[in-house]
């Protein structure tokens, strides 16, 4: 009796975590328009996806941006990592604190302040202010997973290095960086999927003109939601959940 | 003249960590091919003097001669020394191969050359075989050895090691002392080692510098070291011994545990206190009646080797190692020749603590 109350409750959660994402993937292959009534099998909204301009270029700078700012975060966040891990104790923790600070911070906070900036800097919004500001919340989290590494090496690893004829340049890129290339990699699609997934952060760092797919469906969700959404929802789901899957594996490998 | 056979001179160096200071003012010079040990408890500044000829840190004062040369500000990529380091500090990245070869690719040594000298390495520390394996699959002993042909790959004039037996197991630890000792003999290369313990330090070095609180306390070969110790300190870390305080009567007659022994020290004048040293094994024990002094055995040890037997003679308790043991509470009349009592001057902090 036990063992299924313990077992339904699972399911129950499962099937409130799940039952609406599924719908939206089953809604995705409706063949009408209709979002109550099945009206047979089509991939027509998916057809209708791939030729609709606007939403192709927001995947474009969504994509785009993700990229960008998975690169520049990741170099950022290594050599920021790398930097702090050969700090002394005191500053140390200093740096550790301002780096995990705007993590706790609320999407919405890290977003209208970025836009404050903007606006008081006199920057134009649009498609450089959204990536600057995705390299700004992604960066600590690629600091976040590179120190880790860091910390796991022999503390005279770099040492050693330098004791073999290298420059300290050298030592980074031949020792430190391969060192903790597991970090790095996993920092990387933490970027990336955190990027992908941001709502907030873009909507008050971008123009109207530059929309990426979370700000384009929340003003079509205004006018009521294009089917052809739902097929993209689908695939956005689709594919944040493999990059997830990827960055869980790695993690529990690590261990 | 004898300035030039000196590879590496350390003048007047002294370190502080943020308003500590950890060495203070160290004068010491490596001849070309010795094998010298830094020594002493931990604490005592060897680590850091070793570092400061790697190049890992800048002395706060005094200069490092290399070669006659100064090399104090050089960084340790620029230096002709290679380091051994604690737990070894091999590459994970990169598998044994690749470890000894690290070096050497820095160099821009034609690869032909890398893969023969990378052969030759690890026959010489018998790992043939072992190339391609990665540096987490061996086992301390092999990491060690890794270590050891990583460093000497690249030909160094000098070898630093940083406690590198630390964390091997007894038998381990032996066997490699002996091997690191033929290979530097072998080798013809100046070894630096770092070490805590004596039995090693005595075992393979030419010189031994004993060190406590950042003074170097006695230089020397380990012979010297040991039957000649300069204070109480060294007399205690290195080997086992009785320490006792006693007055120097007059030139080669010295009064200790209530009797005046002969020995064959002078020069301290008459009457002065001074610190005797006498070891354990140099203790005889004799008949009750023949001895210069006598005394009740306390308790009695087996060591293996010998017995260890406290011998309580009224003023101070004697340690004494001998293959023949006497029973717990007998009487026994101890000798001592005097060439086995060795007179110090007292160290001049405890002295000045007694006043």
């Amino acid at each position: 009796m036990m063992k299924f109350l313990k077992r339904f409750y699972l399911g129950l959660i499962l099937v409130f975590l799940y039952v609406p994402i599924g719908v939206l993937i089953v809604q995705s292959f409706n063949a009408g328009k209709s979002r109550v009534k099945w009206e047979g099998f089509s991939l027509r909204w998916y057809e209708e996806l791939f030729h609709d301009a606007r939403i192709m270029n927001a995947l474009y700078v969504t994509v785009s941006i993700a990229l960008l700012a998975m690169i520049a975060a990741t170099i950022l966040g290594t050599l920021a990592a790398i930097g702090i891990y050969s700090m002394k104790k005191r500053p140390q923790a200093l740096m550790m604190t301002l780096t995990n600070l705007p993590n706790t911070m609320p999407d919405i906070v890290t977003g209208i302040s970025l836009m404050l900036l903007f606006l008081f800097t006199k920057v134009e919004r649009g498609y450089i202010t959204m990536l600057l500001a995705h390299i700004a919340f992604d960066t600590p989290y690629v600091i976040l997973s590179v120190l880790p590494k860091l910390k796991q090496m022999n503390k005279h690893t770099y040492e050693a290095a330098l004791d073999l004829g290298a420059t300290p340049a050298y030592a980074i890129t031949h020792v430190i960086i391969p060192e903790c290339k597991q970090g790095i990699i996993t920092g990387a699609m933490l970027a990336f999927t955190l990027s992908i997934d941001d709502f907030t952060i873009s909507y008050f760092t971008t123009s109207p003109l530059i929309q990426n797919l979370s700000t384009l469906i929340y003003s079509a969700a205004r006018k009521g939601i294009e089917p052809s959404l739902n097929a993209l929802s689908a695939l956005m789901f689709i594919a944040l959940l493999i990059l997830l899957l990827i960055v869980n594996h790695r993690t529990a490998e690590s261990k | 003249m004898i300035e030039q056979e000196h590879l590496i001179d350390l003048k007047n160096i002294s370190k502080d960590f943020d308003g500590t200071t950890v060495l203070k003012n160290i004068n010491l010079y490596v001849r070309k091919k010795e094998f010298v040990t830094l020594l002493g408890p931990s604490g005592c500044g060897k680590t850091t003097t070793l570092r400061i000829i790697g190049g890992f840190e800048y002395p706060s004062e005094g200069t490092v001669y290399f070669e006659g040369k100064d090399i104090t500000n050089l960084p340790p990529y620029k230096r002709r020394v290679n380091t051994v380091f604690q737990k070894y500090a091999l590459f994970p990245h990169l598998n044994v191969r690749d470890n000894i070869a690290f070096g050497l690719k820095i160099a821009k040594v034609p690869r032909d050359e890398i893969n023969k000298r990378v052969d030759r390495m690890l026959d010489l520390v018998n790992l043939s075989g072992y190339g391609k394996r990665k540096v987490d699959q061996l086992s301390g002993g092999q990491q060690q050895r890794i270590a050891i042909a990583r460093a000497l790959v690249n030909e160094p004039e000098v070898l630093l090691l940083d406690e590198p037996l630390g964390a091997l197991d007894l038998k381990l630890r032996k066997e490699m002392q002996l091997e690191l000792k033929s290979m530097q003999q072998r080798l013809g290369i100046t070894f630096i080692y770092v070490t805590h313990d004596q039995e090693e330090a005595l075992t393979m070095s030419d010189t031994v510098v004993v060190m406590r609180d950042g003074h170097i306390l006695q230089i020397g070969d380990p012979k010297r070291i040991y039957d000649e110790p300069a204070n109480a300190f060294v007399a205690d870390f290195i080997g086992e011994s009785n320490i006792m305080r006693g007055i120097m009567v007059r030139d080669e007659l010295v009064h200790f545990s209530g009797y005046d022994f002969p020995c064959v020290d002078s020069g301290f004048g008459e009457g002065v206190p001074v610190d005797v040293v006498v070891r354990p094994e140099d203790i005889m024990l004799v008949g009750e009646d023949i001895g210069q002094i006598s005394g009740v055995v306390k308790s009695v040890l087996f060591k293996g080797v010998h017995y260890e037997m406290m011998i309580d003679v009224g003023e101070t308790t004697l340690k004494v190692h001998s293959t023949v043991m006497q029973p717990q509470g007998s009487r026994v009349g101890i000798n001592i020749v005097p060439y086995n009592i060795h007179i110090m001057k007292p160290m001049v902090k405890e002295a000045s603590a007694n006043v």
